[in-house]
């Protein structure tokens, strides 16, 4: 009898070759699937059982796991910007030309980063408001909530960063504005604003230091929250499930019942 | 208290424990105020590749009398009053945009967020927080214009040539 594709699936799932990297192996128990997630060193941050309702669009709009897209697609398309782009004042404008007019798919990879990078910003929002709306903000979860509004900010500072990149006037000027309200802190703002641009204008330590932050501290620090943040949902007790929703009562009535005992 | 040194709290009511905790903590707080240090001084650039602050704006004799000129590169007014030469800052105070000057109107205006100033540097309106500044001006030996750009004075300190 001729296998099917799936049988030649399981087969391959069960090679020593497999078996050595996804431990699992074989097997559609709760147990084999949980182990599936606990063992996987990416799936492991996330819940091993998640309910029905709950991965359902209404939910969430799925507006945290879009929010991942484009911050995965705008890592991609960076990286391959990198491999054309000089962070100097002679070469930045160059560069930048270049890519839209020069480099098969520059154009298309640089805009798909600019509006990866305003469609995460409107995701961030939006997730955000999905979050304060349903309530799922509130304890055990206030301290995802605050991870959360580092990464908004983290967001943020990568589209300021990557703003300067072009170096067109659109930039400078930006940049020169944006920076100046970094000095109106009280007692240390020129020292912020020195720190920041590297000298007293935007100039070529400038274009250095915000390319440094624009790919390579901030996105580092981005990865780093991001993990905490969807690790916590898992900690914080699973993605979230509204108060007046029966699997939550019945929840709360067998933790209340286990306290009166 | 006879037995005093057999107690095992010394006469500074410290163990032994307690005392290399102390100690290590109080290195790691060196060592971490050392690296804030180390990373401000660090982040600090020593030699700057900026442009001199000094500035020479040329011969007087190419200003006439009631005269506004924008020098776009150094961000700097070169005006030539009634009352003699003076020097104007041309980066609004408010956030750093380069001001422009409007001669049908006779003031500077910010095209950022819509401050103006006088011809003398005084606000008129605007949400520039503070006048701009008059920089230091004086005429070399060759009979030149220099501004010193670092350099704010007190205004209506004309240079005459």
């Amino acid at each position: 009898m001729a296998k099917t594709v799936t049988q030649y699936f399981d087969d391959l799932r069960d090679t020593r070759v497999w078996r050595s990297i996804f431990r699992s192996g074989t097997g559609t128990s709760t147990l084999h699937r949980s182990l599936a997630i606990q063992q996987n060193v990416f799936l492991h941050l996330f819940s091993t059982k998640v309910r029905r309702r709950m991965v359902s669009v209404g939910a969430t709009w799925y507006l945290g796991t879009l929010t991942l897209g484009t911050f995965l697609i705008l890592v991609i398309t960076g990286i391959l910007l990198m491999l054309y782009y000089h962070p100097s004042v002679p070469q930045a404008y160059a560069d930048a030309k270049d890519l839209q007019f020069v480099v098969s798919s520059g154009l298309f990879l640089r805009n798909l980063h600019r509006w990866s990078a305003h469609a995460m910003v409107f995701l961030v929002f939006a997730h955000m408001f999905k979050v304060f709306y349903r309530g799922a903000y509130r304890p055990p979860r206030e301290f995802n909530w605050v991870i959360g509004v580092i990464l908004l900010l983290i967001t943020l500072l990568l589209s300021y960063t990557g703003y300067l990149l072009p170096w067109d006037q659109l930039a400078f000027w930006a940049i020169t504005v944006g920076s100046n309200i970094a000095s109106a802190v009280p007692l240390l703002g020129n020292r912020i604003h020195f720190l920041l641009l590297g000298g007293n204008s935007v100039n070529a330590n400038a274009l250095l230091r915000f390319y440094v932050l624009h790919c390579m501290i901030l996105p580092l620090t981005a990865i780093f929250f991001i993990a905490i943040h969807f690790w916590r949902i898992r900690k914080d007790g699973g993605l979230y499930a509204h108060p007046s929703e029966p699997a939550t009562l019945r929840a709360r009535a067998a933790a209340v019942g286990k306290e009166a005992q | 208290m006879a037995d005093e040194k057999h107690l095992p709290e010394s006469a500074a009511g410290l163990n032994r424990r307690a005392f290399f905790v102390k100690l290590g903590l109080g290195s790691l707080s060196i060592a971490a105020a050392g690296t804030a240090v180390f990373a401000y001084q660090f982040l600090s650039p020593n030699v700057l590749y900026e442009p001199s602050p000094t500035i020479n704006a040329g011969n007087p004799e190419s200003y006439p009398v009631d005269s506004v000129t924008l020098d776009v590169n150094s961000g700097i007014y070169i005006i030539h009053a009634k009352e003699g030469f003076f020097s104007l800052s041309a980066v609004c105070t408010h956030l750093g945009c380069l001001t422009a000057w409007k001669p049908d109107l006779g003031i500077i205006a910010c095209p950022c967020h819509g401050s103006r100033f006088q011809q003398n540097g005084q606000k008129i309106e605007g949400p520039a927080p503070k006048p701009l500044p008059w920089k230091r001006m004086w005429v070399n030996d060759d009979g030149d214009l220099m501004v010193d750009r670092s350099t704010d004075i007190r205004p209506l300190q004309f240079v005459r040539v």
